[in-house]
């Protein structure tokens, strides 16, 4: 399943990629990408443990970038 | 203002009224108390967040490197200035993301054309839903001033549509029942009841949308410049400050006046103008294209657009209506009605348009009861048995192959010759008109500095020479297979390729050009609302049938890449001189942090201009 987030407080281009690199290597994830100008999180996981991973994702992306945080 | 930014600001607010105080008083303790606390007020986060980067092994960020500029100028007794260098810093960045906030809502803004709700019937009564949970063959309701939700077809009501939103259009389409409607239009004045022929997730809306908020990911050859730069730029400012440091203070033996060089000189190390801009800029510019109804698939295409030189036409739906009508039927043998009905029975499983053209002009319901084994033979026409005879209907080469003599025409159009069981019947001339804009875009073209235009088409000579000759062509390539078309495109990129770095263009509808779509350098696909292959094969996308947006598509990336190359002879200007300045001790560490961040203001105003488009 692949589902879009919207991401707050991501203020530079840098702190996207940091933001993309964090939630890549969080474990359950397929696939992740950030839009930096749109301030938008695409998240690819299995469907079975999608609210499970997005559970992680939520706790990685302010601890890769402070104050940046999923909605 | 966001949450962080109103705290930015009042931290920035207080620790300025410390600050000023404390420039007032002698020197002495409580002097340096303020002036600490003023630092520790602007800079606390900055610090800690240089902390955790480098317990997380990541130095080079400008987090870093600001507390190193700072803290250095706390270790040299240089208070003022580590207060100084901070509050600048927070303000710069302040500026830097209220700018980025307003380009963003722009770009939010251009691309405001998701539905919020459908409402939908659902046995005698009508619920408000969000479009995701609309099934297929669910019935919408559409009042005057509601945004179509979901494609499908209406099943009762008339209206005008505003597709403006799709395709910068401002002039509305009249839509009745049986037509289809197209998510993402704006219904202006009749309810509608509208029958969901797509899930929302396949509508067009969505299409569109998930197309221009993913073009960031290919990226023009000018933001991977910028990536890579700024992976050694920063590095290479450090080890310079270090050098700046450490090979005048052993000659000279000044290491104050050395060590606060070197610290000011990392201020300048942050190659943020570059890194946030670039990005910006492309995406500003792909959102103003799609604004007016051109949809570009990355920035990459953004690029080549601006580098056209030749630019490659397909004939029918491309310069011309698209829309075949029969003009003239001219029979042997049998009346004209039933040459027509054997041409529509014979053709009613072809899409081409002018099989479209007779079943339109033959009225009648054809009877498919009888027809069998029904052949397309590219670029000849059609076979099939009905009532077990052998129909033919196609082009002269068809006839040819049959071996059936046929009389010549003088009518211009595509001539479509009707045999059966080696008997020729007759022909029906169909012709297609010339799009009111197609000269105009040939000369718009022209003014942007395309070398030469071509068209290529599957039709006789004399209909593309006519054509070429009436839209002022440079040349015309008859009578051509599909196959034909892909080696006509690679030798004109060949021969493309060998004068220097333009481009070559191919415009087609997108209905059964997708091979040479993908060889040329940009496939541009027209009209190409509601149809999902076009828009899978191209790499830009004309909503409508306008072909002088083409033009217009050049001046916007043409516009777009200017500004980015802008931005980054700005940046990089400023910063090289300021290095220069600092080196020699004619800039403070003051300036340094104004040449920092005020770069990356300027820049990121300079890059929302990209969103502008003027017509």
């Amino acid at each position: 399943m692949k589902k879009t987030f919207a991401l707050r407080e991501l203020d530079c281009a840098m702190c996207a990629a940091k933001v993309e690199k964090a939630v890549q290597a969080v474990p359950g994830v397929q696939s992740a990408t950030v839009n930096f100008v749109l301030q938008k999180l695409t998240l690819e996981a299995d469907d079975a443990a999608f609210d499970e991973v997005l559970a992680r994702v939520r706790k990685a992306v302010p601890r890769a970038e402070r104050g940046c945080e999923v909605l | 203002m966001s949450r962080r930014q109103k705290r930015t600001l009042l931290s920035i607010l207080l620790s300025a009224a410390l600050f000023t105080v404390a420039l007032f008083l002698q020197e002495g303790s409580l002097r340096m108390v303020l002036l600490l606390a003023a630092y520790a007020l602007s800079g606390w986060e900055v610090l800690l967040e240089a902390g955790r980067n480098i317990l997380r092994g990541e130095v080079f960020d400008e987090n870093f490197l600001m507390a190193i500029a700072t803290v250095g100028a706390i270790v040299i007794g240089e208070y003022p200035e580590a207060v100084a260098v901070m509050l600048l810093y927070q303000i710069g960045e302040l500026f830097q993301s209220y700018a980025l906030g307003k380009s963003r809502r722009s770009i939010a803004a251009l691309m405001d054309i998701r539905p919020d709700t459908a409402t939908v019937e659902r046995d005698g009564t009508t619920a408000v839903l969000s479009p995701e949970d609309v099934a297929v063959a669910d019935v919408l309701v559409i009042k005057p001033g509601e945004r179509v939700p979901l494609d499908g077809v209406i099943l009762e009501g008339t209206s005008a549509l505003n597709t403006a939103a799709l395709t910068g259009e401002s002039a509305p389409r009249d839509v009745t029942v049986g037509d289809e409607v197209i998510s993402g239009c704006v219904n202006q004045s009749g309810l509608l009841r509208v029958r969901v022929t797509k899930p929302y997730s396949e509508s067009t809306v969505s299409k569109i949308l998930d197309l221009v908020e993913n073009a960031s990911v290919k990226k023009a050859k000018v933001e991977n410049f910028i990536t890579r730069f700024a992976r050694v730029y920063t590095p290479l400012v450090c080890a310079l400050a270090l050098l700046l440091f450490v090979i005048p203070s052993l000659i000279t033996g000044d290491a104050r006046t050395w060590g606060e060089r070197a610290l000011s000189f990392l201020v300048v190390s942050c190659p943020c103008a570059l890194v946030i801009s670039v990005p910006l800029t492309f995406f500003g510019g792909i959102g103003g294209a799609s604004k007016r109804g051109i949809l570009v698939k990355g920035s990459n295409y953004l690029e080549q657009l601006a580098d056209a030189e030749v630019v490659v036409f397909d004939k029918t739906g491309t310069l011309t209506e698209g829309a075949f009508r029969v003009t003239l039927v001219h029979p042997e043998l049998v009346s004209e009605q039933e040459l027509l009905r054997l041409a529509a029975t014979v053709e009613s499983y072809s899409d081409h348009p002018i099989s479209r053209s007779i079943r339109a002009h033959y009225h009648l319901p054809v009877d498919i009861q009888e027809l069998a084994n029904v052949q397309e033979i590219a670029g000849q026409g059609v076979t099939a048995s009905l009532a077990g005879r052998t129909v033919y209907a196609g082009n002269e080469a068809l006839m040819n192959a049959i071996g059936v003599a046929i009389p010549v025409c003088p009518h211009l159009g595509t001539i479509v010759h009707v045999a059966q069981d080696g008997t020729y019947l007759g022909h029906i001339v169909i012709a297609d008109q010339i799009k009111a804009t197609s000269k105009e875009a040939i000369a718009a073209l022209r003014r942007e500095g395309v070398r030469k235009t071509v068209m290529l088409t599957g039709d006789a000579k004399p209909v593309a020479d006519y054509v070429a000759a009436e839209l002022g062509l440079d040349e015309a390539r008859a009578q051509l297979l599909p196959a034909d078309k892909v080696a006509e495109v690679e030798a004109l990129l060949s021969e493309t390729r060998q004068r220097g770095r333009g481009r070559l263009l191919f415009v087609g509808d997108g209905v059964n050009d997708a091979p040479v779509l993908t060889r040329a350098d940009v496939g541009v696909a027209m009209g190409a609302l509601g149809s999902d292959a076009a828009v899978e094969a191209a790499d830009v996308v004309l909503m409508d049938d306008d072909p002088r947006k083409l033009a217009l598509g050049m001046r916007i990336a043409r516009r777009t890449l200017s500004i980015a190359r802008q931005n980054i002879i700005f940046a990089l200007v400023v910063k090289a001189l300021t290095l220069l300045l600092v080196a020699v001790g004619l800039a403070n560490m003051w300036l340094a942090v104004f040449a920092d961040v005020g770069v990356s203001f300027l820049a990121i105003l300079n890059a929302s201009r990209a969103l502008n488009v003027r017509a």
